[in-house]
């Protein structure tokens, strides 16, 4: 997460050289066993959403471990997927592998639903289920999808899957149904309750610390800071999304 | 004549009888109201317009974020799901379907939620 600060860079001076170390260092951890993710503060029960927070992920690709399916397995977990990969299976977030033919260097990444600002899923929604929350959080309402399945083919990313088959055994916390379409709902009711998506926790857990999750809207924490030290990238900027996960390194 | 009078008074005193029976003892069999207790409202008015409580609810938490409210699927399921089975669902005695099937009134919530209680309670031995 902060070898870029290990790299030569011949321009600073030492002043510089410490401002910028510790904007970079304060993404870390402000305490031993403390992580700053652990901020994301609850709303008070009660409340709605607010506009004045966006939550937003950076995935670091080169912290991202080839072959690792750590984030995968937690979301599979925390929402009651089955785990399957098959064209009708159901999945949420998923490890893609990039290799650059120049070089031949392969990375991985986790892909899953970018909630942009400007979702075309929601665009195209027929019967207004697929809405954006005030805090950034792209979701189905599936009391009111039809199923029609607009929104699978809108998505950029292919973040969206539709459920065929009758479920049992549903999480409390996570309701699913034949007939309506799903995605990443960045861990809604953990956001709720003030904590993080279960991948990032599960990245963090194998020690990869390969994904930040945040308030994009707030300039003082982790994921802003993170993202004004070092450049990171939209994937398929050119569609003017402007996603809300963003990834470093590719 | 008197005769058809005397019929009719009798036929009519069973009917009044067969009614009065009916209302004493319902069809729909004793529900299992697993925990019970206090429910957020009078169970009278819970019986007639729980539906539209958790509809009002439930587009509030999930387009506004609203959470923590005073009406929610999962604390029904928290107090009503059998202390047996932790189910609303499974049998004529469960709640949630008990009443549903002797009202004829189909039951879409758990199709998608969960008709179980989330924190597992000690089935009663």
């Amino acid at each position: 997460m902060n070898e870029i600060k290990l790299e030569p860079q011949p321009n600073l001076n030492r002043r510089d050289f410490l401002t910028k170390s510790s904007i970079g260092l304060a993404g870390l951890a402000i305490a031993p066993g403390m992580m700053l993710f652990d901020l994301a503060y609850a709303r008070p029960l009660g409340e709605p959403a607010s506009n004045n927070v966006r939550w937003g992920m950076l995935i670091d690709n080169n912290q991202c471990e080839t072959g690792c399916n750590d984030c995968v397995t937690a979301c599979n977990a925390e929402n009651g997927l089955a785990g399957g990969t098959k064209a009708t299976d159901s999945q949420w977030i998923r490890k893609v592998q990039l290799k650059d033919k120049l070089t031949g260097h392969v990375s991985s990444l986790p892909m899953m639903c970018q909630h942009c600002e400007n979702p075309p899923c929601v665009d195209v929604c027929p019967t207004q289920a697929s809405f954006k929350r005030a805090d950034g959080i792209v979701l189905v309402d599936k009391h009111i999808c039809i199923g029609c399945r607009y929104c699978v083919m809108a998505c950029p990313y292919q973040a969206r899957s539709f459920v065929h088959e009758v479920l049992i055994d549903q999480k409390t916390e996570v309701p699913r149904g034949k007939g309506t379409v799903e995605s990443c709902t960045m861990c809604v009711h953990r956001i709720d309750k003030g904590e993080t998506t279960a991948c990032a926790e599960a990245c963090s857990k194998a020690g990869h610390n390969a994904i930040l999750f945040g308030d994009l809207n707030d300039p003082e924490s982790a994921i802003s800071k993170r993202i004004r030290a070092v450049a990171s990238s939209q994937v398929r900027a050119d569609l003017g999304l402007n996603t809300g996960v963003r990834y470093e390194g590719i | 004549m008197k005769i058809v009078i005397r019929l009719a008074a009798i036929l009519f005193s069973v009917l009044i009888a067969s009614v009065a029976y009916a209302a004493d003892t319902p069809h729909v069999s004793h529900l299992d109201v697993g925990k019970g207790g206090q429910c957020v409202e009078e169970p009278q008015l819970m019986r007639k317009i729980h539906m539209n409580l958790l509809k009002h609810q439930r587009d509030e938490t999930m387009r506004k974020g609203i959470r923590g409210q005073k009406y929610s699927l999962a604390e029904c399921i928290e107090c009503h799901a059998s202390t047996k089975t932790n189910s609303v669902l499974g049998s004529k005695e469960a709640f949630c379907q008990g009443c549903h099937e002797y009202a004829a009134v189909k039951l879409d919530c758990f199709e998608c939620h969960s008709n179980k209680r989330k924190v597992v309670v000690e089935a009663s031995k």
